[in-house]
């Protein structure tokens, strides 16, 4: 039944730094045989019966399915040597059999301890016991069994089974320490039958409102979810599926801010408790960030509604949208003069100028038509902060969006007339060539045009290539135009990406307890002395911030801008149109 | 067990390597580079608040002075605290793993810590680095699916790049460990690599692109 590890192994005993200072006893932990080391996880003192303890470990291992075992004696040296004492400890392991049985012993006055590892079986001369090399390595009962380990050693559907014997090395250990809670449940005022010595609370601290609050969160979660699941019937009624609606909802990005909120309250206020340590830190990180959202958008509120800001607000954006148009209509009567000196074909241009004037002048009335309703919208979406900034950020670029929105037209005709003209030019340039596009076999095929068709084909060429300037120029301005729009809802898409998916509570744990979230361990050499085993410090080496953020992120919502500079570019050049919101409809799909 | 020995890197600056023999399982190598000297400080304080100086008096404006200032100081942080770095320790323990610990000029020590059976040598790689081929020493990683593939290269002293007679002392006290490792579990005659013959050089398979 007893496996006893690699012979040539060193033997390692991992030996917890809150037991250093008790009295003598037993040494109770784990012994994993493939990497021979004894996990110390308590000590039993004096006096005890033998039967008593065999029952106690019975128990434990029962619940936390952790093989505990009596691993050898733990001797602490108060006053002068007590040679009956020694005897003692070594007849003790006639009662318990282990293999190997540990001896550690602490002297008094002295830093450095001894230990031995005895073991009858396996060795060479049988009947004889052999000598094992150890070495000691302390380590932080309480920090052990707080941390987790990244990336975890054990698979979640694994941890029904015997999960112990599926980790290996150091993760061993760590799982060891965090199975055998049961046994650190007893704190130091209990009295049992056993008494024990390990990493102790200082006994349970209990604070009335804790308590409440605690008894209160189960039917207040229950109420929450019953809102919510109504909240997302309604907006799942038929009435909202109507033709143009769905195609609206999916253009603005304040409803997808809106349902992924939605998203996250149902995930925290639901009433299943979370299974693995990843979900609840999950649930964590989106109740921290769902906090801090609508403490911002609090802010922002009270903010707003100090000192009449918002009708100041609401007088601004009038006198700025008309400014927008007027500067508009500017740069239009300079690019149907000669912009930048250059000469453009007169009749084309006043013809493009007249066009897009037209439409501001309409934007213009709109506008106007709008202002005394522009109040009474400020305050609504004002209101619409107490939801969370990441919305009001969100109806902010929306509101952008509707105010640019002849920015947006004149991008699209330009672009249209600017693409209709590159590809005529480039087919009448493979006409030159003796060439033709086959639709069919999908490539550029020789063909011989007729005198006629050369003909009208050099004409029409030579039309396009006289006209493209002009038509480039007013595409070239409004894309930049575009381009600008684009870049301010890109920057507030950026932000609102931000505090949707940072993972702030397990950076405040990063930052408050280094070792709950830790990447593996260090060792540090403690002083050594001739003859005595090594002994080793195992601290817990943190997780650095960048994997932290990297491992806990929260999946993000919202369009993001997928395209490459490229392939961007190359959009622009041939006059094909951007939509910030393209790829969305993609994913979807 | 303590004792130093002074070693020049690939550029040919001076190296301290201090070798700690704790236990015969236990050994701690450590690669200490010159400090920040006081010259190079000054040569490119002066150089950046000279520059500045010069700006300044073209086109007259004091938030020149003070962006150099504040620039200089950031970069000395920055350099002290992510770039500089004083010490590189590798500590080989027997049958529980190996620790390389690097510490920057701030007091910041990153560490990384490999077990013992995810190791499967500890080998010297030659490496073409910018326009020469050099030394260093690695540590292979197990696959863990398939034990004899090597999944990753462990890099060690990647910021001290000591010459070969400094690896190759390394080398030979990390083999030592490895072997005594190793001894037990395989027969004797399966050992070739006895830690006394020179070290086995794996020619280049591994090419690291000149930084």
């Amino acid at each position: 039944m007893v496996s006893f590890g690699d012979p040539g192994m060193v033997l390692k005993a991992f030996f917890p730094t809150c037991c250093a200072a008790a009295d003598s006893g037993l040494l109770v932990g784990r012994w994993v045989p493939e990497q021979s080391s004894a996990v110390v996880l308590a000590v039993v003192h004096f006096p005890f019966i033998p039967s008593q303890v065999k029952e106690f470990l019975a128990q434990v291992q029962q619940t936390s399915q952790v093989g505990v075992a009596v691993l050898g004696t733990w001797c602490h040296r108060r006053q002068e040597p007590e040679d009956n004492l020694g005897h003692f400890l070594e007849g003790l392991s006639a009662i318990f059999s282990h293999e190997p049985w540990l001896q550690l012993c602490r002297e008094k006055g002295s830093t450095f301890w001894s230990c031995k590892a005895t073991r009858w079986q396996g060795s060479t001369s049988p009947g004889a016991p052999s000598e094992d090399q150890v070495m000691i390595v302390f380590y932080d009962q309480r920090k052990v069994l707080l941390s987790q380990l990244h990336p975890p050693a054990i698979l979640p559907d694994q941890e029904t089974g015997d999960a112990a014997a599926g980790a290996v090395g150091l993760a061993a250990v760590f799982h060891t320490v965090a199975r055998s809670e049961v046994l650190f449940r007893s704190d130091r005022f209990d009295e049992g039958p056993v008494r024990l010595s390990h990493w102790q609370s200082d006994g349970v601290e209990a604070s009335i409102l804790v308590e409440l609050a605690k008894w209160a969160s189960g039917p207040i979660c229950l109420l929450l979810a019953s809102l919510l699941s109504l909240v997302s019937a309604v907006s799942a009624c038929w009435l909202f599926k109507l033709w143009p609606l769905p195609f609206i909802w999916s253009k603005l990005s304040t409803c997808e801010q809106l349902r992924y909120r939605l998203e996250q309250l149902t995930l925290i206020f639901s009433p299943q408790k979370a299974e693995n340590p990843s979900q609840r830190m999950r649930k964590a990180n989106m109740c921290v960030s769902v906090l801090l959202d609508v403490a911002l958008g609090l802010t922002l509120l009270s903010w707003l509604h100090g000192k009449g800001r918002i009708e100041q607000l609401a007088d601004a954006l009038v006198p700025v949208a008309d400014r927008v148009a007027e500067e508009l209509q500017h740069l239009l009567q300079w690019l149907m003069g000669a912009p930048a000196g250059l000469k453009m074909n007169r009749a084309l241009d006043q013809v493009l100028g007249r066009f897009f004037l037209y439409h501001i002048h309409l934007w213009i009335s709109y506008i106007h038509l709008m202002s005394p309703f522009i109040e009474r919208i400020v305050w609504h979406v004002g209101l619409s902060a107490c939801l969370g900034l990441t919305v009001s950020l969100s109806i902010l670029s929306d509101i952008i969006a509707l105010l640019t929105f002849h920015i947006y037209c004149f991008y699209v005709y330009g672009a249209r007339l600017y693409c209709l003209k590159i590809c005529g030019l480039s087919s009448l340039w493979r006409l030159f060539r003796g060439k033709k596009w086959n639709v069919l076999r999908q490539r550029v095929d020789s063909c011989s045009y007729d005198l006629d068709q050369l003909f009208i084909g050099t004409l029409l060429f030579t039309i396009l290539v006289f006209l493209l300037p002009t038509t480039a120029l007013y595409y070239l301005v409004f894309t930049l135009l575009r381009l600008l729009v684009i870049t301010v809802q890109g920057l507030i898409h950026l932000l609102v990406d931000l505090i949707n998916s940072l993972p702030l509570y397990a950076l405040g744990l990063r930052l408050c307890r280094p070792y709950r979230l830790a990447a593996g361990v260090k060792f540090r050499v403690l002083e050594q002395e001739a003859g005595r085993p090594l002994r080793l410090l195992m601290q817990i080496n943190p997780l650095s911030y960048g994997r932290v953020v990297h491992t806990y992120r929260l999946p993000r919502y919202g369009c993001h801008p997928t395209h490459s500079w490229g392939s961007l570019c190359r959009k622009l050049f041939f006059g094909e149109l951007i939509y910030p919101w393209r790829q969305r409809e993609d994913k979807q799909d | 067990m303590e004792n130093e020995q002074s070693f020049s890197d690939i550029c040919g600056g001076r190296l301290a390597l201090q070798r700690r023999y704790y236990s015969p399982s236990c050994r701690e190598f450590c690669l200490s580079s010159p400090r920040l000297s006081l010259r190079s400080l000054t040569v490119v304080t002066s150089t950046v608040w000279l520059a500045a100086y010069g700006l300044f008096t073209v086109c007259e404006n004091s938030v020149v002075l003070s962006a150099a200032i504040f620039i200089t100081l950031l970069g000395l942080l920055g350099y002290l605290h992510f770039v500089k770095i004083d010490q590189e320790t590798l500590l080989i323990i027997d049958s529980l793993g190996i620790q390389m610990t690097s510490s920057y000029a701030s007091g910041k020590e990153s560490t990384t810590f490999i077990e013992m059976d995810k190791v499967k040598d500890v080998i010297i790689n030659e490496a073409i680095y910018m326009q020469k081929v050099i030394y260093y020493l690695c540590i292979l990683l197990k696959d863990p699916v398939e034990p004899h593939e090597i999944s990753q290269v462990v890099p060690v002293f990647q910021s001290a790049k000591p010459r070969l007679d400094c690896l190759i002392e390394v080398y030979r006290s990390c083999q030592e460990i490895l072997a005594h490792q190793k001894a037990p579990s395989t027969s004797p005659q399966a050992h070739q690599k006895a830690p006394s013959t020179s070290p086995s050089i794996q020619k280049a398979s591994i090419v690291s692109r000149g930084k």
